[in-house]
């Protein structure tokens, strides 16, 4: 073989073994590297209470009522919901329908105690306008969808 | 490609693609900022914060393709011996790793009003982190051997190893739960952003590839003319030792 050829298999293998034990590594911690769970998996697996974690869904349209300062509202996935409580400012983005992701633990009732609420976004970018136009054609896909 | 291989061949043809490179860069830097900061209209639901997007996707974009890049030099390099793919990814190095620290801080300005936090150890954000220190440990590889042959083989195979990531960054959104939303630009359906954002960010990432090209040709040329001045002095230093032999 020539040394040429010879250096690119072995550059090739190298890669190829690399890869895999990556790859294997990142199969293995699947959920593991999730930022956060949703409501479903809550219910389904049984999370203890006062252990820390993230819980992450929409906002259920028609849910969110606040009494001084803690917000009450609840998180879906579509199969399951998820009670969430928050006493703090919630970020500009909070509105019902929209994605966020709750830090903090379930208390001994089964209610989602945070201690910090992030929202996301979509990866939907447009001018106002166009997000107007389209809500009144019925072609506006709402915030989520599997995101 | 081996026709590149000869310096003084690759730098005649720097010095031609040099004016364009720079023009394109600062016409389409221009024009993007001016029409992305002050004429593209603001976001439905994020408002005048998405603005941060015209540098903070092309740095993202040019962070990854710069390290791709790198990582297809270095293959080049080590299997083939290319002079020059070698230091075209030592030259690159520096760049790459200032468009990856451009996307972390754009990213984290941007993440505190939007989101609500600087940083959140999600996949996306993390795997990103992860390149920037790839980056620096390639630097700093370069610089940990006395003999460049020896330095350029190391580094070549962090790069080439750290080129993993790449996929890794590209899916982290899809293969896990993130807070980052999932690509809006390269996408099966196409680009989810609307004509009037699209067509400055485009502009803009065009520009940031076209600054790429020229600080690499500047680099590159450097690092030439560093090895043949390295070159010389060892020829000098030999035959001062041999004229000093003989007498």
């Amino acid at each position: 073989m020539k040394p040429k050829r010879k250096r690119l298999f072995i550059v090739l293998i190298g890669l190829l073994f690399v890869s895999a034990a990556v790859g294997f590594s990142l199969f293995a911690l699947d959920q593991e590297l999730d930022v956060f769970r949703s409501p479903s998996e809550i219910a389904e697996k049984g999370f203890p209470s006062g252990k820390r974690f993230r819980v992450g869904g929409l906002v259920e349209d028609g849910s969110v009522s606040s009494e001084g300062i803690v917000t009450t509202f609840r998180v879906t996935d579509g199969a399951h919901a998820l009670t969430i409580t928050y006493d703090k400012i919630l970020p500009d983005l909070f509105r019902e329908g929209q994605g966020i992701i709750a830090l903090g633990a379930l208390n001994a009732g089964g209610t989602f105690e945070a201690q910090e609420v992030l929202a996301k976004h979509d990866e939907n970018y447009m001018p106002p306008e166009v997000a107007d136009a389209l809500k009144k054609s019925g072609h506006f896909k709402p915030e989520g969808g599997d995101s | 490609m081996h026709r590149f291989a000869n310096p003084t061949r690759f730098l005649r043809l720097a010095a031609a693609v040099l004016p364009f490179s720079a023009a394109v860069a600062a016409l389409c830097l221009g024009a993007g900022l001016v029409w992305g900061l002050f004429f593209a209209p603001p976001d439905y639901q994020q408002g005048d914060t998405v603005r941060i997007m015209f540098i903070h996707v092309p740095a993202a974009m040019m962070a990854m393709g710069v390290y791709a890049g790198m990582a297809i030099s270095s293959a080049i390099a080590l299997i083939w011996r290319h002079a020059i793919a070698d230091l075209i990814a030592k030259a690159s190095a520096p760049i790459g790793a200032t468009f990856c620290f451009i996307c972390l801080l754009t990213g984290s300005l941007w993440g505190k009003p939007m989101w609500g936090t600087w940083w959140v150890w999600d996949a996306r954000l993390t795997s990103m982190l992860i390149m920037l220190f790839i980056y620096l440990g390639y630097m700093a590889l370069w610089q940990a051997f006395d003999d460049q042959t020896k330095a350029a083989r190391a580094a070549a195979i962090l790069a080439l190893v750290g080129a993993i990531n790449l996929p890794v960054i590209k899916f982290s959104v899809e293969w896990w739960n993130t807070l980052h939303q999932p690509a809006s630009l390269i996408t099966m359906d196409g680009p989810k952003i609307h004509s009037s954002l699209l067509w400055p960010l485009l502009l803009m990432i065009v520009g940031f590839g076209a600054y790429y090209l020229t600080v690499l040709i500047f680099r590159v040329r450097a690092e030439v003319h560093q090895r043949r001045t390295r070159m010389l002095r060892m020829a000098q230093a030999d035959r001062h030792a041999a004229m000093q032999a003989a007498e």
